[in-house]
């Protein structure tokens, strides 16, 4: 189950990596004759019922104002493999356009916009996770190692921090800042916050596994060898935590990929050029958006991946996933 | 005696957050960028009349007094007036919280009432095919957040129609009554509730059957095996009672849990809560409404910790100091 967890995620960063790869449409290029197009139907036989290599028939738009459309059986249109620097793609752009997952309310290829949304929305998620965990380790490791009134600040501070709920703290940080920033800044400041919320929960374990390693006779032994504290804690006492720093990293992952696709979906967050999975939520989030053109949930799949990936990791490993519920 | 003083001291830590969360909205709010009188400055109203409205909501005084008077009303109980629905916030926040509460109660009885049970068969029985089916739902349900399974609930809802797609009561009924008020609310709640609902419900299911599991394998569960106690009896009575606890102990961190999921649930389906009033006043820099969110928010919490405090007191006499054994 863990294996499976891992390999999970590791197709989801393969998958985000190879965006460029992989899209077979620019990201951002809107085509205004697919509003809200659905996701193209591949076919391998005509309508003679002859084989054929996969081909689909072009769509023509029925219905401007409704975004209905009519598959045009007269016409084929077939993939072309490594095309264009592209894995797969059509072969007429013109004539035809093949959208995996169909298209969103400006026409954009919604396969490209998930690939390219999970480098922003993993990268936001992936950079804050670090940063927690440097801070958690340099304050839990402080507070451990040297005790006292720095300890008790330090820890009070930390469960003070992880009593309140996340979403609201997230979202009472980013709405007191400056709403329309560029969207660099934005992720900058979203790293920030999250490593902000993120490190307590790092340094409330680090500072519990160094206040005990510290007595051990490996780290007694250390100190009556001469070594300085900061050698003793980094080199000696650090390294303990390393398993305490994984459990954490896979729990805090998933919590901010949703925190990001929060923000963005309340319209906090990164706002539209920008695909991320909670833009594009919130291109999706009204109702008479959602019930005609369903496929316009599918970052809601990539999300689901993403945290289904890192329970069964959890679950694998003996204990119960509970970080992400609620949330 | 142990358990009141963990109490007492439980209190005491759920006053300084509802302190320090109440002020610590108040400061944020104050330091942001933009005010609620921005949209008097872009109506292009006269430099008297913005001067005036500034002097009535009390933001031409310096920050710390306005905090201070802020406070001073705050621990009586008034907590001013909101600056975008011109109503006392008190008012405004007692019945959103209201609604907020009422969702989340409805969400934690659900997820308990199909959680727990789940839990206790799937971790009574390591083989079979229900067993792994529910383990399998359970991991499912608990990989999809509030965020997701709110807008499947709704596109669901929809499409069939069996559910009013938003809000909490329906603008055309309204005939009279408390009656039909009511029925027109339980209409609304389920596909909120459900959406709020599913990864708790899964999240004890998890730890229900982990606590089970474990507590069946115990020696003295052998022992009440040979002694000819039939199964059925000694997982549902025996297992059940010991296994409670462990379960108990994490209904404390679900108010956390139940408020930051039910924000995005308002959101989504339109339930007026505190949530989407607290995210509203934020956006509009509406100060003392903001505050009065916190404040009730913090309470929430503390009251949750308090509350799951009792209740593992209950279900564990370790924790209330007496030796049964």
């Amino acid at each position: 189950m863990r294996r499976t967890g891992l390999i999970l995620m590791a197709v989801v960063v393969g998958l985000a990596a190879a965006a460029p790869l992989l899209s077979p449409h620019d990201p951002g290029r809107t085509y205004d004759n697919y509003l809200h197009a659905p996701p193209t139907r591949l076919h391998l036989r005509d309508a003679d019922g002859r084989w054929d290599r996969p081909f689909f028939h072009p769509l023509r738009l029925a219905d401007r104002l409704e975004s209905r459309y009519e598959e045009d059986s007269s016409r084929k249109v077939h993939l072309t493999w490594f095309s264009r620097g592209v894995l797969v793609a059509e072969e007429d752009e013109r004539v035809g356009l093949w959208l995996p997952l169909g298209a969103d309310s400006f026409g954009r290829d919604l396969l490209a916009r998930i690939l390219y949304g999970a480098r922003v929305s993993l990268g936001v998620a992936l950079l804050a996770v670090l940063g927690s965990l440097l801070i958690g380790m340099a304050v839990g490791g402080a507070a451990g190692y040297f005790g006292g009134a720095l300890d008790e600040v330090l820890m009070r501070l930390a469960e003070f921090v992880v009593v309140l709920p996340t979403v609201y703290l997230v979202l009472t940080l980013r709405a007191v800042l400056p709403l329309v920033l560029a969207p660099a800044q934005i992720f900058a400041l979203m790293v920030g916050i999250f490593m902000l919320v993120g490190w307590p929960y790092v340094a409330r374990g680090v500072r519990g596994i160094v206040a005990v390693e510290r007595h051990r006779d490996y780290a007694e032994a250390a100190r009556a060898a001469g070594a300085g504290r900061a050698r003793i804690l980094f080199r000696h006492l650090l390294p303990a935590t390393l398993g305490h720093l994984g459990i954490q990293a896979t729990l805090l992952l998933p919590a901010f990929i949703l925190a990001e696709a929060t923000l963005s979906f309340v319209g906090v967050g990164f706002s539209d050029p920008t695909p991320t999975w909670g833009t594009m939520l919130h291109d999706a989030a009204n109702v008479s958006t959602l019930a005609q053109f369903p496929w316009m949930l599918a970052p809601a799949v990539g999300i689901f991946t993403v945290v289904l990936a890192v329970n069964l990791v959890v679950q694998g490993s003996g204990r119960v996933p509970v970080s992400t519920a609620g949330r | 005696m142990p358990l009141f003083r963990l109490l007492a001291r439980r209190a005491v830590f759920g006053l300084i957050l509802v302190f320090v969360v109440s002020s610590g909205a108040v400061l944020l709010t104050r330091v942001a960028p933009g005010s609620v009188v921005a949209d008097l400055v872009a109506s292009g109203a006269s430099q008297e009349t913005i001067a005036r409205e500034r002097a009535r909501l009390g933001l031409d005084r310096p920050l710390l007094e306005q905090y201070v008077t802020w406070l001073s009303h705050a621990v009586r109980l008034d907590f001013g007036e909101s600056l975008m629905f011109g109503r006392p916030v008190g008012e405004l926040v007692r019945q959103r919280a209201a609604n907020t509460a009422l969702l989340a109660v409805a969400a934690l009885a659900f997820a308990t009432l199909v959680g727990i049970p789940l839990g206790v068969v799937s971790g009574s029985r390591r083989r079979g095919v229900v067993p792994a089916i529910i383990r399998a739902a359970s991991l499912v349900c608990l990989s999809l957040p509030p965020l997701i399974t709110s807008l499947v609930f709704v596109f669901i809802a929809a499409r069939t129609g069996w559910f009013p797609i938003g809000g909490m009561t329906s603008i055309e009924a309204a005939s009279p009554g408390w009656f039909s008020w009511l029925r027109d609310v339980a209409w609304h709640l389920p596909i909120p509730a459900f959406a709020l609902a599913l990864p708790l419900a899964a999240v004890l299911e998890r730890l229900q059957s982990q606590a089970t599991g474990e507590t069946l394998g115990e020696p003295y569960m052998l022992a009440t095996i040979a002694r000819g106690v039939p199964r059925s009896r000694l997982v549902w009575r025996d297992g059940f009672k010991a296994s409670i606890r462990p379960v108990a102990s994490i209904y404390g961190l679900f108010v956390g849990g139940l408020l930051s999921g039910s924000f995005v649930v308002e959101i989504v389906t339109s339930w007026p809560g505190l949530g989407r009033l607290m995210f509203d006043a934020l956006r509009a820099r509406d100060l003392y409404l903001v505050a009065g969110c916190a404040t009730v928010g913090s309470i929430f919490l503390a009251a949750g910790g308090l509350l799951s405090d009792v209740a593992l007191a209950f279900a564990d006499p370790r924790m209330r100091g007496e030796d049964r054994s």
